[in-house]
């Protein structure tokens, strides 16, 4: 049996590079993409944890996280496209009205 | 049962005049003001002598219960009025001199702008010291001490344009709170020992006490701390020096709260309290002894003084002294029997001499006066009346009462009679002195004009400076009636008739003057003698050297020159103030207090903290950059701290 360490450390490497391509990247798509890396990492280690103690708590957050992520890359895509509509680019920096 | 006075009336009936005049007073007429200003005080006149016809000996004391005020435990302090012979007394002479007083103001002050503010202010005054008369407990009595005080502040400050007027009224205020200190830890030792502030319980549970022997005892301390009040109101060493200063107000201010009645509240408040001062004899040594030094110390710088008016306040100051010396040996009733004809010729003079400053165009110093006897006959006349009752030349009111005084003086001890009678020797020679410089000789108007200033009160710039000009029969009235007082005032001492009247107040007072009174009675015409000789004598010196030999004085204050610079400048007690007190307390302010508590700490701090807030966040506002990334690196940057932390916490 694979031991429970070798799940988090994929898990933490999954989350570690979806914040590195999350900090790094400019383009919206793949910043969005990102974000679904963490999350299934984060998803990795529930379910992980659920098979070690048996426990069915960790598998049916993962679902709902899966739920939540369906529902939010559909309203993310929304926006995407509503701001290339807007802005005629995906770059996140040009994307600064919230600045002062 | 006494039927129901309605005292309250008394003090209520001026308070009305004084809201009224005002918050209206402004807008109304003169007339207008001037009805309001008389009535209410007049009324209040005709309600006290309607309570003094009403009651009758067996009745007294009275009390009345007027409100709800402070109920704290076992401690209770009620607005409630108390009356009895001694109140009684006090209440006439307040009400009557004080309306007399109102009459004469309307003369004087007629053509001040702020006419309606001078009434109401005389009335609030009124109000004051009819509560502070008539209270039945220590409390009421302060609230009305404290009033008095504050009249007595607006009314210095009255013309407050000018400087010196401004800083008199502060300084009397200031050196009363000096006295109220006194008078309220006295009050706070009776709350403590005797659990309450009313007449009735404090005396009941001091009088089975035995008099203290010892200096140190709880009665010789609220005795003595009620005399630092005393000092501090009725301006008596060391707390005098306000009242010559105070004579910056109106002149009808200066009869009526510096002369009248205000001043005399300490010498109304011991006596209120003699059952305390009886039983602390350490207590009334003090009194005797202020009094009497005062009385002399006064009276010696009223010689030297040239302003009209200084020359009153010191005399004011020399018989309060007088009235202190009375109690001060328990004869308190002679005490309040001076107080009583005191208020009487005082207050004639000072409107005397108001209506004489009024003559001559606002000029106080006497130099420049002088053969006002032809302009101002009537003024003369009625001074002279006062200057013979002052000075205790019978049959006129100073006479019977001083002499009462100085009788019971010499029953305690010689010395204080002797210094009582060099005191009235002094006080007939400076007030003969004032009456010849003032209306003997030649009007000097003119003839000292080249380094006189033009003296502006306020009250006179319409009155010209030519003929000196008798005053309106609205001010020459009140003198008249004044000078009728003083002149038949004292005869109701006659047989101690005064004194058996106030008898039930101060019953166990009398007790030790009834042995040997028909042996003495020898001693008392020779007593009396001296001192109607020694009145003679004031008179005569002061006749040759002001008026058969003008160019004496001058030669004589040469001849003493150090002292007399000393006496003409006060003893330079006001420098010796100065310098002890006020200045390290200005110094001590400026550079503790204000430089250095109040800029280094508070304000350093206040700013500082400000400064700080502003710098700190002028680096902090950078992080808000408005880049999605940079938060998000914030955010993660965050949570590898926490989860860093949480790692350490559970390796441990």
């Amino acid at each position: 049996m694979v031991p429970l360490s070798y799940y988090l450390v994929l898990s933490g490497f999954l989350f570690a590079c979806g914040v590195a391509g999350f900090l790094i990247k400019r383009n919206i798509i793949t910043i969005f993409m990102s974000i679904e890396l963490m999350l299934n990492g984060v998803n990795l280690s529930f379910v992980a944890f659920a098979a070690h103690w048996h426990v069915l708590a960790g598998q049916v957050f993962v679902f709902f996280v899966m739920v939540v992520a369906a529902a939010e890359t559909a309203v993310g895509l929304a926006i995407i496209i509503a701001v290339y509509r807007t802005r005629e680019t995906l770059n996140v920096d040009q994307v600064n009205l919230l600045k002062l | 049962m006494t039927p129901n006075l309605n005292l309250w009336l008394i003090p209520v009936l001026p308070l009305a005049g004084a809201a009224i005049n005002g918050f209206w007073g402004k807008r109304s007429s003169r007339t207008a003001v001037t009805t309001v200003g008389l009535v209410f005080p007049a009324a209040a006149f005709a309600w006290a002598l309607l309570v003094a016809l009403r009651v009758s000996s067996p009745g007294l004391p009275y009390q009345e219960y007027v409100a709800h005020w402070i109920r704290s435990g076992s401690f209770s302090a009620d607005f409630a009025l108390y009356l009895d012979q001694l109140s009684l007394i006090m209440l006439l002479v307040v009400t009557g001199v004080g309306f007399l007083i109102h009459i004469y103001s309307v003369g004087y002050m007629e053509d001040d702008p702020s006419y309606y503010r001078f009434f109401a202010y005389l009335n609030l005054f009124m109000f004051f010291m009819l509560t502070l008369i008539l209270a039945n407990n220590y409390l009421v009595m302060f609230i009305g001490w404290e009033g008095v005080g504050l009249a007595s502040y607006l009314l210095i400050g009255f013309w407050f344009t000018k400087d010196s007027a401004a800083s008199a009224g502060k300084k009397a205020f200031i050196v009363n709170r000096i006295g109220d200190f006194g008078f309220l830890i006295a009050l706070f030792l009776m709350i403590q020992h005797f659990g309450s502030l009313n007449f009735t319980p404090v005396f009941a549970q001091v009088q089975p006490l035995a008099p203290e022997t010892a200096s140190a005892g709880l009665l010789t301390a609220i005795g003595i701390l009620l005399m630092v009040g005393a000092c501090g109101k009725s301006a008596q060493i060391p707390l005098y020096v306000w009242l010559p200063d105070a004579m910056e107000g109106p002149t009808p201010v200066s009869a009526l709260i510096h002369a009248a009645t205000m001043v005399t509240a300490g010498v109304y408040m011991v006596s209120r309290s003699h059952l305390i001062f009886e039983r602390a004899p350490m207590a009334l040594m003090v009194v005797a002894v202020i009094g009497t030094l005062t009385a002399l110390f006064a009276a010696t710088i009223g010689i030297t003084q040239t302003d009209i008016k200084k020359v009153l306040a010191y005399s004011t100051i020399s018989q309060l002294g007088y009235m202190f010396l009375a109690c001060g040996v328990g004869a308190f009733s002679a005490g309040i029997f001076h107080l009583m004809t005191h208020a009487f010729f005082k207050g004639l003079l000072f409107l005397a001499a108001g209506s004489v400053i009024h003559a001559v165009g606002g000029e106080q110093d006497m130099r420049k006066m002088g053969g006002l006897r032809a302009y101002i006959p009537v003024t003369f006349a009625t001074m002279f009346i006062a200057t013979l009752a002052i000075t205790g030349i019978p049959p006129f009111a100073g006479f019977w009462s001083k002499d009462e005084i100085l009788w019971q003086a010499y029953q305690t001890s010689w010395v204080y009679w002797l210094i009582g009678v060099i005191t009235a020797f002094l006080t007939s020679f400076y007030m003969f002195r004032l009456l010849f410089m003032t209306f003997w000789g030649d009007y000097r108007s003119s003839q000292v004009d080249e380094h006189g200033r033009v003296h502006a009160a306020p009250g006179h710039d319409g009155h010209g400076h030519g003929e000196p000009h008798e005053s309106p029969m609205v001010m020459l009235v009140p003198l008249m009636i004044l000078a009728f007082l003083s002149l038949v005032g004292g005869l109701v001492g006659i047989g101690n008739r005064f004194e058996h009247f106030l008898a039930p107040v101060f019953a166990s007072g009398a007790v030790s003057e009834t042995a040997g009174e028909a042996a003495s009675r020898v001693t008392e015409y020779v007593l009396m003698g001296i001192s109607v000789t020694v009145a003679f004598l004031g008179l005569f010196f002061a006749y040759v050297l002001y008026v058969s030999r003008p160019h004496l004085p001058q030669k004589i204050s040469d001849g003493l020159n150090g002292f007399y610079t000393a006496v003409l400048h006060k003893y330079y007690v006001d420098e010796l103030y100065a310098k002890l007190f006020v200045k390290p307390l200005v110094d001590g302010s400026t550079s503790i207090l204000w430089q250095g508590i109040d800029r280094r700490v508070i304000d350093d701090t206040v700013n500082n903290a400000a400064d700080g807030a502003r710098h700190v966040s002028d680096e902090v506002r950078h992080m808000q950059s408005g880049n999605l990334r940079s938060y998000a690196g914030w955010i993660a940057a965050g949570s590898a701290l926490v989860i860093a932390y949480m790692i350490w916490m559970g390796v441990r």
